[in-house]
């Protein structure tokens, strides 16, 4: 059964330092509060796992809380690079990364081999592409009936998977919709998995089919309006696309980076406190 | 009425996708080129994003590869697991559409690094759907801006596979589409060889001399015998896309041009 915590006693209880970490949600639903807050309880040697890095991987490895990056897709949609993600690979800021890096295929299978309880995934891929030469991981299988050489990769079973959903139920059963990326996958494919949502209910009014993760599957639910920010939430609010170009100059340059995660990630107690600042000082502007 | 070559090119790419196409679609330059092909001449093509979305009709040109609006004009979304392996893998794309950082004479297409991948002089961001689109879509088309820096003679890294070496590569690599049939550039048109599978240019858009395109091609690019022009964009392809550019600005909140 999921606990109902707050989302700092869910990181603290369940997120240990030196754990694989995944936190998902394609464009949509992107575990942001749960990023922050793994930032401000320092935690640290992290091999993060995630399909599209993203901003929230972007603050997490420039805070230095990552060791390793295991992804297939690294930049800043619609916008351009991940400057600390980029400054990690290139100049070993704040301290070396290693990457490991797959295609979307290839982490997409890589999840279902894993909530499947199986040590790899089989796929048809990488024939003819570099990326297997610097990925020794990427390796290739026959099959028995046809002869036929495919790819095979390892699954992905994270330590712990944290996602953001819309809803869930006063038992931590939770409901979400909308893209859902490889959201479910990754939630079943960890040892321990966090939800945050944007609310909590008496009762989800599920669908039949609908996408419903169990409470029973779940390690622990928590209430955080708002914690997909800057990516959206269906239904809920939109994509905020200012802030995703607001990044670019915060993360450009380490100083200016440093300045605003100790202002608005250490420098605040919780999501809450965050959202306020940052609404302020949007108001400032 | 008068044209930029940026719009050239996305309406020359748009051409290319015939209606009722399953169309698999790369953010920028590949979705709005396909979203103008639904919007004039192929209003029955499937256009497909890698987040989920399948039939997506969206109105304005998504920012993000997953934004809202995708998922809410589609005829369905599938989780981003299905998509590669149902859809994808299971033979159902007619069309991959690519954008790319750079580009071979085969097109073989780069998308992670410049200069050597553990020392590189530029992390690009890295593959995403591109190397499994590239292998087993029908077909797979290409658009990017043509440069010399963005056409090179010598791929530091191969993402995702074109024509590889030439000849029957893709054939000897065991590749179940057909691969790259065309490079649409805001210059010209390129198709492979038949036999070689090196890229030629077959159309070159209007005004564009044969100088312009070599110098902005890093290899020594090739012309085939009968190179056509281009036919420019007719008043209803350039008021469908200038409108979509529009809609676009006005949701994102950009300046037309950026759209």
């Amino acid at each position: 059964m999921a606990e109902i915590l707050s989302l700092h006693d869910a990181v603290k209880q369940f997120v240990n330092d030196g754990d694989s970490v995944a936190l998902e949600g394609f464009t949509h639903l992107i575990p942001t509060a749960a990023g922050h807050e793994i930032i401000r309880q320092g935690k640290k040697d992290l091999t993060l796992v995630r399909m599209t890095p993203d901003l929230i991987y972007d603050q997490l490895i420039g805070a230095g809380c990552a060791r390793k990056l295991i992804f297939s897709w690294g930049g800043n949609p619609g916008v351009g690079s991940l400057h600390r993600l980029r400054d990690a690979v290139e100049k070993q800021w704040p301290h070396a990364i290693e990457i490991e890096e797959h295609s979307h295929a290839d982490l997409a299978n890589a999840y279902v081999a894993g909530a499947s309880g199986l040590p790899f995934a089989v796929l048809r891929a990488y024939a003819g592409s570099d990326l297997p030469k610097v990925n020794p991981l990427i390796k290739s299988v026959t099959c028995p009936f046809t002869g036929e050489v495919l790819a095979a990769v390892p699954s992905v079973r994270p330590d712990v998977t944290v996602i953001h959903a819309q809803k869930a139920d006063r038992k931590g059963n939770v409901l979400l919709w909308g893209i859902l990326g490889v959201q479910k996958e990754a939630a079943l494919a960890a040892k321990r998995c966090i939800v945050t949502v944007e609310e909590i209910v008496d009762d989800l009014k599920a669908p039949m089919n609908a996408c419903v993760l169990p409470t029973w599957a779940l390690s622990a639910v928590c209430l955080v309006p708002g914690g997909a920010h800057p990516s959206y939430a269906h239904g809920y609010y939109e994509r905020d696309n200012r802030f995703y170009q607001a990044w670019d100059p915060i993360a450009r340059s380490r100083e200016s980076f440093t300045a605003w995660i100790d202002q608005y990630i250490r420098g605040t107690a919780d999501f809450t406190e965050f959202k306020a600042k940052l609404a302020s000082a949007e108001v400032a502007q | 009425m008068s044209y930029s070559t940026n719009e050239m090119m996305t309406v020359a790419a748009a051409r290319r996708l015939r209606n009722g196409a399953v169309c698999f679609v790369g953010i920028g330059l590949p979705s709005k080129a396909a979203n103008l092909a639904r919007l004039t001449s192929s209003p029955d093509v499937v256009l497909i994003y890698e987040s989920g979305p399948i039939g997506a009709k969206p109105s304005v040109l998504p920012l993000s590869i997953g934004d809202g609006e995708l998922a809410e004009t589609a005829d369905t979304v599938v989780p981003t697991g299905e998509i590669f392996r149902y859809w994808l893998q299971g033979g159902r794309i007619d069309v991959g559409f690519l954008g790319a950082a750079q580009v071979d004479r085969f097109g073989n297409i780069n998308t992670t690094v410049v200069g050597d991948y553990h020392q590189p002089k530029v992390r690009l961001p890295g593959a995403g759907g591109a190397p499994e689109i590239a292998g087993s879509a029908k077909q797979v088309l290409i658009i990017l801006k043509q440069s010399n820096r963005a056409f090179v003679d010598k791929l530091d890294f191969i993402t995702s596979v074109g024509h590889g070496e030439g000849g029957d590569s893709r054939k000897r690599l065991g590749l179940p589409g057909e691969g790259p049939v065309g490079i649409i550039t805001d210059l010209c048109i390129m198709e492979p060889e038949a036999g070689t599978h090196e890229f030629v240019v077959t159309s070159i858009h209007p005004g564009v001399t044969r100088e312009q395109i070599a110098d902005a091609t890093g290899w020594a690019i090739r012309f085939a015998d009968d190179v056509q022009t281009t036919v420019a964009p007719s008043e209803v392809e350039l008021n469908a896309l200038r409108d979509l550019e529009a809609r676009t600005a006005a949701a994102h909140g950009q300046a037309p041009g950026e759209a």
